[in-house]
């Protein structure tokens, strides 16, 4: 039986056609899913995200622990609050899953996984916190709802007093901080501004009922995939793997080698570097007419074949985008092989939209 | 509730019939399956000229998850399909039954085993439960 998160029945009520995601039970889309995705580009839109784990890791050990575990650099987590995007990579340099840190205090972190890879994180995790002395807790009592888009911020602002307000709206990038018993972080999937916030999950269905009545648009994982596409951003089991490493997905920016630094799936990476990348991840914008989808067959101007791992309708662009894993010296043109046809798609570098705007010539 | 026009025929794949008084048929998908395949983004109409046999797959509506097959209801040769779609694919799910149809078809063969309105809507309701 599908899981289910404490907004299940207001979902329901509301009409919404529900999917199984990741073992979740969860909302495709309310109502139109072009018109939710024009939301967040435009104005807001609120999303329930209650699948995702919230795992707290504290003891004294958990920046060793870390260190050990991220593929980046949770040395750059100096100011309580802080965030990092990291890999969580296996031996081989493969990911098990991407993931959220927070750095709350100093003995005390806090890591946002996928709904999908839960178990098996939490059993690596696990598995190496013992021997460093932290202590791993799931936070299933807490939910998790983001508010995305240019007016995301001051929606949620306007639920709050005007003290947690102002702490709120004074949040930088990728920070998010403990308000009123919330935490709030300024962090998101869409290529928006807005927030994300975690809260105890009996106030959650208060919180989605205000927004949606003060004219933020309810959104369903539809609407939360086309956004993060336009965004560049991965999406895990889809755009990579345990059999891709970070190098092959796009996500250099995200491995830190600086010297020194010892962490799991390292030698593996520095390996791959040295026998040379064979592989990349790109960005793919159809020149033709049609929709690209994963699992479609790409094949480059040297007749080397690759694979469509994300690609969907553009509602921003209103054409076809993708992400696709080619060969590392393809450049320029590709052919897509769709329904029977080859049509020809360009290579570009994600993202593809930022804050509402275009990025691809 | 979807709309389900009395004065057409249906077929089990949720396509629509409109038979012409000059003995064409005008051919698209019903209100149910606009609904059911959401925002359309992308549509494919068959060639003027083509001919194609019942249950043949002779157009590809996509929505933004997903890309379907609509099939000839008829064997028919294709007299035109939509130009309209092709920069207006929306129209399939606002206007299903006028603006939104798919082809014209002239049939070539026996008339296949079509359903009246009132079997389609029993159908979907079956569907649905």
């Amino acid at each position: 039986m599908a899981r289910r998160t404490p907004l299940f029945a207001l979902h329901q009520a509301a009409g919404a056609r529900m999917v199984d995601f990741g073992g979740w039970d969860m909302p495709l889309q309310f109502d139109s899913l072009l018109a939710e995705h024009h939301a967040v580009r435009r104005a807001a839109g609120v999303f329930d995200v209650s699948h995702m784990c919230v795992i707290d890791l504290e003891g004294v050990g958990v920046r060793a622990l870390l260190e050990q575990l991220l593929a980046n650099d949770v040395g750059r987590l100096t100011v309580p609050g802080k965030a990092l995007y990291s890999c969580l990579l296996n031996e081989r340099g493969g990911v098990i899953d991407d993931l959220i840190v927070f750095y709350l205090a100093e003995q005390s972190f806090r890591a946002v996984v996928n709904a999908g890879t839960r178990d098996k994180d939490l059993d690596w995790i696990g598995r190496h916190a013992a021997s460093f002395g932290v202590k791993v807790r799931e936070r299933t009592d807490l939910a998790m709802l983001a508010v995305q888009g240019p007016q995301g911020r001051s929606s949620v602002a306007a639920q709050l007093t005007p003290q947690a307000a102002a702490r709120a709206l004074a949040l930088g990038a990728f920070v998010g901080a403990e308000i009123d018993g919330w935490f709030i972080a300024r962090t998101g999937y869409t290529g928006e501004d807005g927030f994300e916030i975690m809260l105890p999950a009996a106030e959650a269905g208060p919180l989605w009922r205000a927004l949606t009545a003060a004219g933020v648009v309810a959104c369903g994982l539809g609407a939360r995939d086309t956004l993060r596409l336009e965004a560049g951003m991965n999406l895990y089991g889809s755009d990579m793997d345990e059999d891709t490493t970070p190098l092959e997905s796009g996500l250099e920016w995200t491995v830190a080698l600086r010297p020194g630094r010892a962490f799991i799936g390292r030698e593996a990476l520095e390996a791959q570097r040295a026998r040379g990348i064979e592989r990349k991840l790109v960005g793919l914008v159809l020149e033709e007419r049609g929709v690209l989808r994963a699992h479609q067959r790409v094949i480059d101007a040297d007749g080397g074949t690759g694979e469509i791992t994300s690609g969907t309708f553009s509602p921003t662009l209103e054409r076809s985008i993708a992400l696709a894993r080619i060969r590392a010296a393809a450049h320029g043109t590709v052919q897509v092989e769709v329904r029977g046809k080859r049509l020809a798609a360009r290579l570009v570098r994600p993202p593809f939209v930022r804050a509402g705007k275009s990025l691809i010539g | 509730m979807s709309k389900v026009p009395p004065d057409l025929k249906y077929t089990r794949t949720h396509e629509w019939l409109r038979t012409r008084p000059d003995g064409t048929v005008e051919v698209g998908i019903t209100d149910h399956a606009q609904h059911a395949l959401g925002d359309l983004v992308f549509v494919e109409v068959p060639q003027a000229g083509r001919t194609v046999a019942a249950g043949e797959p002779f157009a590809v509506i996509e929505s933004v998850k997903a890309a379907s097959d609509v099939y000839a209801p008829l064997a028919a040769e294709v007299i035109e399909g939509n130009p309209a779609l092709e920069h207006a694919p929306e129209t399939l799910n606002t206007d299903p039954y006028g603006e939104g149809w798919l082809a014209r078809i002239r049939p070539t063969g026996a008339p296949g085993a079509l359903l009246s309105a009132a079997e389609y809507e029993k159908l979907t309701a079956e569907e649905s439960d």
